[in-house]
């Protein structure tokens, strides 16, 4: 247990470790351990972020949902109440068709019945010709200008 | 006990606790030392191989294993030796920070360095007494004494190295008249007490690296003693208190090696203080 060199040899030693721990031994694990709690830190910061985020468009989500049901429900309003609008219109095009349809119907009819009267008034006119002359050649028989005067109507 | 009973109880504790001593002799020039008394003989000029081969091993093991670690260091998912490593390093810079107050990073490395060094050195202390000093002799070589802390020139060596640092720094941060200024108006600030003061102040400087030399020294040199005791044992009694006093010392080498380092970085942080 003697006080000698070796105390200046194990500082000298101490010294050395020293400064090669300082250049060559701190810096390298520090430099890692830093920059590892700041990844941790970055990574913490973008998952909260992230899922900040995530609520962000699920709210977004739900809102779109809405908008959009809200819009279906309006267009089928609509589309209701267009093809309500159409069969009314359609109804009254019937109509008006048919109307016309009438009319030009009862157009003809009562042309028809013109025509055909106009045709009963010359046959008639004939037939009055005809039956003037089948009277002055005959008897003026009560009877006989009856039963002709009666065929007279029943041909009219 | 290796040898048997040829030796005496007295002889068995006095050779383990023997360095290896490398130095000048008087009569035989500079040779090895084959006892004690040579050892003795040999003065300042003479150097303990065990102790600096030893110390210097565990270092170069500090150094080797931390330089590694640093070398594959990466901010990803860390293996096994860079855990360590990372705890390791973590406590010593959360202990220095938490002590050191002063502005200056080579602190938290000196403090990494004295920590694990000292652990190191310490935790040979774990090996059987016998082993090594066996070994060696088979070897040829008389005396091997492995644990350096046992040893108090490696405790006051690296106590004279923070002493150093604590002169360095107090004269660098405050300045030579500003240290001497400290020196003198502590504790007491009048001019009439100055040499009072002085004297004061220098025995208390002086007695830092003391302390955390003898501190160690102490703890160390006794658990060593305590072993050899318990070697002297008969052989199937010897782990009835080895073991238990193994167990409790895996506890003093930690505490002490951190009592080292923390008074270390108190000093340390004292000499960036301005009063």
């Amino acid at each position: 247990m003697n006080i000698n060199m070796t105390l200046i040899g194990q500082t000298i030693a101490f010294a050395i470790f020293v400064w090669f721990c300082i250049k060559y031994v701190w810096p390298p694990i520090s430099t890692a351990l830093y920059e590892r709690q700041k990844k941790i830190a970055d990574g913490l910061d973008a998952a909260s972020r992230a899922s900040r985020d995530l609520e962000l468009a699920q709210e977004q989500a739900s809102k779109t949902l809405q908008e959009s049901k809200e819009q279906a429900s309006q267009i089928l309003e609509q589309a209701n109440k267009r093809s309500a609008q159409i069969v009314e219109e359609a109804r009254e095009q019937a109509r008006a068709e048919g109307e016309r349809l009438l009319v030009g119907a009862r157009a003809e009819i009562d042309q028809e019945m013109q025509r055909a009267k106009e045709d009963l008034r010359a046959q008639v006119s004939h037939l009055a010709v005809i039956g003037a002359e089948r009277i002055l050649e005959g008897s003026v028989d009560e009877k006989a200008h009856r039963k002709l005067l009666d065929e007279l109507a029943a041909e009219l | 006990m290796a040898a048997g009973n040829e030796v005496s109880p007295a002889y068995y504790i006095q050779h383990h606790l023997q360095n290896l001593t490398f130095g000048k002799h008087p009569e035989n020039g500079w040779s090895l030392a084959h006892s004690a008394e040579e050892a003795r003989e040999m003065g300042f000029w003479a150097i303990h191989l065990d102790t600096m081969g030893w110390s210097i091993a565990m270092g170069l093991l500090f150094i080797w294993l931390f330089r590694k670690a640093g070398k594959v260091a990466t901010t990803g998912v860390p293996g096994t030796l860079q855990n360590i490593v990372e705890m390791v390093f973590e406590f010593i810079e959360n202990t220095t920070r938490a002590t050191f107050h002063g502005n200056n990073s080579k602190i938290a490395p000196l403090a990494l360095t004295l920590f694990v060094w000292i652990l190191f050195m310490n935790t040979l202390k774990i090996l059987p007494v016998d082993y090594f000093p066996e070994l060696f002799k088979r070897l040829g070589v008389d005396y091997m004494k492995i644990v350096p802390t046992t040893d108090p020139n490696a405790t006051l060596g690296m106590a004279f190295g923070v002493f150093c640092l604590i002169i360095y720094y107090s004269i660098k941060i405050k300045g030579v008249g500003g240290f001497a200024k400290e020196l003198s108006f502590t504790p007491f600030n009048h001019w009439a007490l100055i040499p009072f003061n002085l004297l004061l102040e220098i025995v208390a400087l002086l007695v830092k690296p003391f302390s955390l030399a003898m501190r160690l020294f102490g703890n160390m040199f006794a658990g060593e003693v305590i072993f050899i005791l318990i070697a002297l044992l008969p052989f199937w009694a010897i782990w009835l208190l080895d073991v238990p006093w193994a167990i409790f010392h895996i506890l003093i080498i930690v505490l002490q090696a951190f009592i080292f380092t923390v008074l270390s970085v108190v000093y340390l942080s004292a000499a960036h203080e301005h009063h």
